[in-house]
């Protein structure tokens, strides 16, 4: 009776030597692990992938593929990549909340150095031309960070 | 050669690079156009042909072309950060989103002050002009939008990403 196989091997059906590339990565208590990553990488290609690192961070490469292909069997269209565009709609969501909000801030600040009475649409005029400066500065910084092609969205 | 005639280029990228017969059906020639074979090729690197075909069989038709794009991303990242792939960007937009929403947290507390000892505004006729602590950007809490969160599986050393990712169907399988 083989014991002491890694799920890699025991999943393939096949031997486990001393050596395997798998087995520090893909042990037998979670087969599911390698099952996972198997059907969306395949065993060579997880192999080649972990052989060309060195061994210091294959831990790390094995656990980022897992990740990676749970995503993708989660969702078969976008995997991960849906992951990040959300991200993308999120981080844009909350710049344009702080530029409105340093656009209020600028208003009263310069309010606050003309104490004497103004006239309301001044303060509107102020408030939109700051609030347009702001929305076109975190355009760009949206723009400019890594982002997916619409097509994904 | 006699009646030899110059066999029309029709095959695929991908059957181009697998180096077989592109057929009417073949499942890749709609998204692996022959003028992008390097696209072909970093998603065989990564995946291999006979995984992606079964990826594609199993989504709709009208969503391939997606599939294929994110598959193309995934595998361009992950030649690119052989460690990490995609994950490595994840995390570093992870780590933005925290950044960004401590700097409004701090904005709105700024800006709560200001209101709080700001002298009020009177308009032409005297009366005055509403707080700004009234807009929007002041009102509520952040959290209009909604950080995923999904916990990864538990493994020996796990990837230092700041906030617990997630799905709505959590992936934890434990």
């Amino acid at each position: 009776m083989i014991s002491g196989r890694c799920a890699a091997c025991k999943y393939l059906r096949r031997r486990c030597p001393s050596d395997c590339i798998f087995s520090p990565y893909f042990p037998s208590n979670i087969p599911q692990r390698f099952a996972c990553v198997h059907r969306i990488y395949g065993a060579s290609n997880v192999a080649k992938m972990l052989q060309q690192l060195p061994a210091h961070l294959r831990a790390e490469a094995a656990n980022s593929l897992y990740y990676e292909a749970q995503s993708r069997t989660q969702d078969p269209v976008y995997g991960c990549v849906g992951v990040i565009s959300l991200l993308h709609q999120q981080i844009h969501s909350v710049e344009s909340q702080l530029a409105k909000t340093e656009a209020e801030i600028a208003v009263l600040n310069s309010l606050a150095q003309e104490p004497a009475q103004i006239q309301e649409n001044e303060v509107e005029a102020t408030f939109n031309n700051f609030l347009l400066e702001q929305d076109i500065i975190a355009s760009r910084r949206f723009s400019h960070s890594t982002y997916i092609s619409s097509n994904f969205i | 050669m006699r009646n030899h005639e110059p066999r029309a280029s029709s095959s695929c990228a991908a059957c181009k690079f697998l180096k077989r017969r592109c057929t009417p059906n073949c499942i890749f020639a709609p998204y692996f156009r022959s003028d992008e074979p390097t696209k072909f090729a970093k998603v065989h690197k990564v995946f291999g042909a006979s995984n992606v075909s079964k990826i594609l069989i199993e989504v709709p038709e009208e969503q391939r072309e997606d599939t294929v794009n994110s598959l193309a991303y995934e595998a361009e990242a992950r030649l690119r950060d052989p460690v990490y792939g995609c994950i490595g960007a994840i995390a570093l937009l992870q780590r933005k989103m925290v950044e960004l929403q401590v700097d409004l947290a701090i904005a709105r507390a700024r800006l709560a002050r200001y209101a709080a000892n700001s002298p009020p505004i009177l308009n032409d006729h005297g009366s005055m002009i509403p707080n700004f602590a009234e807009f929007p950007a002041c009102g509520g809490l952040v959290d209009n939008h909604r950080l995923i969160s999904v916990t990864p599986d538990r493994t020996e050393s796990s990837i230092n990403i700041p906030i617990r990712l997630g799905y709505p169907d959590s992936m934890a399988s434990s």
